[in-house]
């Protein structure tokens, strides 16, 4: 499904490279999770991935598809099948959720040559969807993200994730600042994704997820490199050790 | 440069002296005494502290060929309005004013010989009221020398707005004049579109009796068009006035709101937004007089500007000595779509109370980097994330019109004139 290899990228506007060299192949249908210290370049993957602008990727490739999504505007790597729930999801004052979430729908069919959802059908979709989220009609109207909790802003990310149907999605972090039941409710919301072709990459520092959302492959992320692959056990190691010994074992 | 516009009124002046002499008595006098006022103050020059930022030349200069055009039937508001009046060529084209409950509309034209009141009482005293501190003597010219206007009388709620949609082909100038009061208890909205001529000279007096409750609502979509409106309103106790201006098109337009709160208890709302695009020059000038206690003003301004696009904002709130628990509001700010585009602005705050709140701002930004990405990482192509954060920025002056119908109605006709540039 993506093929990222090699994957080098270092800031725009200074001289920092932040990621040196990732190599990932994540099948179709499978969920890989990455791990990994505090600053060691996982938003920075996602956001790459994503088309976000602020990076150059000095070497390497990521093809979703076989496509190169790396020359491909952000919106077109949404409607190619690429999603990102954000680490921090972005407010915008005076956008209806509902009108937000229409537009992205349609937006992505169009790009993609499909019919455009009929407000009817949309808003029947939508109703059920968000009602598997314990999202209420009120937070469909409001403006998107504003006034959200953080665990309404990713309940929110996993709603979007759900209309827009993606291929390949990326969450970042997205159990952070969720308490127990609305992780089991995120959770609920990604394994009601899978569908044997859909794929996932779970960011997280918390194996808790894990327990939800069971995973193929763990790996583990520092500075800027996967310096280790394995299974849900290696989470564990993660949760129970940290990751100095990790860490001592790459130097 | 001075010479091509001069500061003495001299043609103009022989212009209204025949409209005068046939006006009947009242408007005779009131247009006298303005024509008076302007030829005393003369005419607006570029050097004049207050235009500033706005060169008064395309509004006192005598021979313009401006044309025209042709403003297209916009289907704004065509849910909810029952009163409509049409002007053409800024002539009166609905004949017969409608006869509606609980309010009086008159044409001006009809009016200056008839023997009304409670117009007399305001035709020109508002606008003589508000030539301090600052001269406007293109108000005093519009009084002296509107050709039309309607007279709107309310005296109890007035269940559906007032629409005035003016569509001008072939008229250069347009010098109109509204007249509103609102008596005690009674309330009304007074909706305009369309464009009155290429060059149009607008004043409307507003005078809100106490509990009495104003609604103003404007769209400004003439395209070569230059418009300088006027609103001069006096509010009285526990009364309200609300005016919200979308503006979406035009060359020139200067929109002055001055208002005095006179009555205690009272709050009163100025709100504009304007979407502009190259050749595009947009001021907004407004001066609030709090001289009551406990009243409150607010001041919300948006202009969203691209490929050299100007907008001006000065604002001014005066807070008179006595005027306790003011609570005045002020935020102008601009949204840049390019590094051509300009906004000015000059917030102003004069105070002569102790127990007041005041808060004014203003800013000038570029799209929020973040925000697009977020919209586009979710397949909104560019420029369709751009016409979304537009309409984030806008919502809060929108978000100032009273019914929300309306307002919809507002959004609507933006989000078709965003998805049709
Ligand atoms: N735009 C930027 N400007 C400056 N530094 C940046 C920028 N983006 C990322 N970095 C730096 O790159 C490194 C990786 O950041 P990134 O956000 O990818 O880490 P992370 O693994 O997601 O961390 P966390 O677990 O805390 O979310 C950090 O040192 C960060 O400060
Ligand atoms: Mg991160």
């Amino acid at each position: 499904m993506l093929e990222i290899k090699n994957l080098c990228v270092q800031l725009e506007e200074e001289d920092k490279q932040i990621l040196k060299g990732v190599n990932l192949s994540l099948e179709a249908g499978k969920v890989h999770a990455i791990m990994g210290p505090n600053g060691s370049g996982k938003s920075t993957l996602s956001y790459v991935l994503s088309g976000k602008g602020g990076y150059e990727v000095t070497e390497g490739s990521a093809h979703l598809e076989g496509n190169d999504i790396l020359e491909m505007e952000p919106e077109e790597r949404a409607a190619a099948g690429l999603f990102l729930a954000f680490q921090y999801p972005v407010e915008i004052p005076g956008v209806g959720n509902m009108t937000f979430l229409r537009t992205a729908v349609n937006s992505q069919r169009k790009l993609r040559g499909e019919p455009e959802m009929s407000a009817g059908e949309f808003l029947k979709v939508v109703r059920a969807k968000a009602k598997d989220l314990k999202i209420d009609a009120d937070m469909l109207k409001r403006p998107v993200n504003v006034g959200f909790s953080g665990g309404e802003k990713k309940r929110n990310e996993i709603l979007q994730m759900a209309m827009l149907e993606p291929k390949m999605c990326i969450l970042d972090e997205t159990d952070s600042g969720l308490d127990v039941d609305a992780m089991k409710l995120v959770a609920q919301g990604v394994n009601a994704l899978r569908d044997g072709k859909r794929t996932f990459l779970v960011i997280t520092h918390y194996q808790r997820l894990l327990d939800h959302i069971k995973p193929d492959v763990v790996h583990i992320m520092a500075a800027g490199r996967i310096i280790k692959s394995g299974g849900p056990e290696l989470a564990l190691e993660v949760e129970n050790n940290g990751y100095a010994d990790l860490l001592e074992e790459t130097a | 440069m001075v010479a091509s516009s001069p500061k003495v009124i001299s043609d103009r002046a022989l212009h209204d002296a025949e409209l005068i002499s046939n006006s009947g008595a009242w408007a005779k006098n009131a247009r006298q005494l303005a024509s008076a006022r302007a030829q005393e103050q003369g005419l607006p020059q570029r050097r004049d502290e207050y235009w500033k930022y706005t060169r008064p030349d395309v509004f006192v200069q005598k021979n313009v060929a401006l044309i025209p055009q042709a403003c297209p039937e916009i289907g704004i508001f065509a849910d909810q309005m029952k009163t409509e009046i049409v002007f053409e060529n800024a002539k009166l084209a609905t004949h017969h004013l409608p006869e509606i409950d609980n309010c009086k509309i008159e044409s001006l034209s009809n009016a200056s010989t008839l023997d009304l009141h409670w117009v007399q009482d305001i035709y020109g005293k508002l606008e003589l009221a508000g030539q301090k501190p600052v001269e406007r003597s293109l108000a005093a010219l519009n009084t002296a020398m509107a050709t039309e206007g309607l007279l709107v009388h309310a005296t109890g709620q007035v269940s559906s707005p007032i629409r005035i949609h003016s569509v001008s082909i072939g008229i250069t100038d347009a010098v109109i004049h509204h007249v509103v009061k609102v008596e005690a208890g009674a309330s009304v909205t007074l909706i305009e579109t369309g464009q009155y001529g290429a060059r149009s000279n607008v004043v409307i007096e507003v005078d809100v009796a106490d509990t009495g409750s104003f609604h103003h609502i404007r769209v400004q979509d003439g395209k070569e068009s230059h418009m300088l409106t006027h609103i001069f309103a006096s509010i009285g106790a526990d009364a309200k006035f609300k005016s919200f201006t979308l503006t979406t098109d035009g060359k020139m337009t200067r929109n002055e709101c001055i208002l005095d709160l006179v009555g205690d208890n009272s709050s009163v709302t100025v709100a504009g937004a304007c979407l502009g695009d190259s050749n595009f020059h947009h001021d907004d000038t407004v001066f609030i007089t709090h001289d009551a206690v406990n009243c409150e003003s607010r001041q919300v301004f948006k202009k969203v500007l691209r490929n050299g696009a100007v907008g001006v904002f000065q604002g001014k709130i005066l807070v008179k000595a006595g005027a306790q628990k003011t609570d005045g509001y002020q935020i102008s700010q601009s949204l840049l779509l390019d590094e051509d585009s300009q906004f000015l602005a000059k917030p102003e705050l004069e105070i002569y109370a102790d127990d007041v709140a005041c808060s004014h701002g203003s800013t000038s930004g570029a799209i929020d980097e973040e925000a697009l990405f977020y919209l586009r990482s979710r397949g909104v192509p560019e420029p369709k994330a751009v016409d979304l954060l537009t309409l984030s920025f806008i919502a809060q002056a929108i978000g100032e019109i009273e019914d929300p119908d309306l307002a919809q109605a507002i959004l609507s006709y933006l989000t078709d004139i965003l998805e049709a540039r």
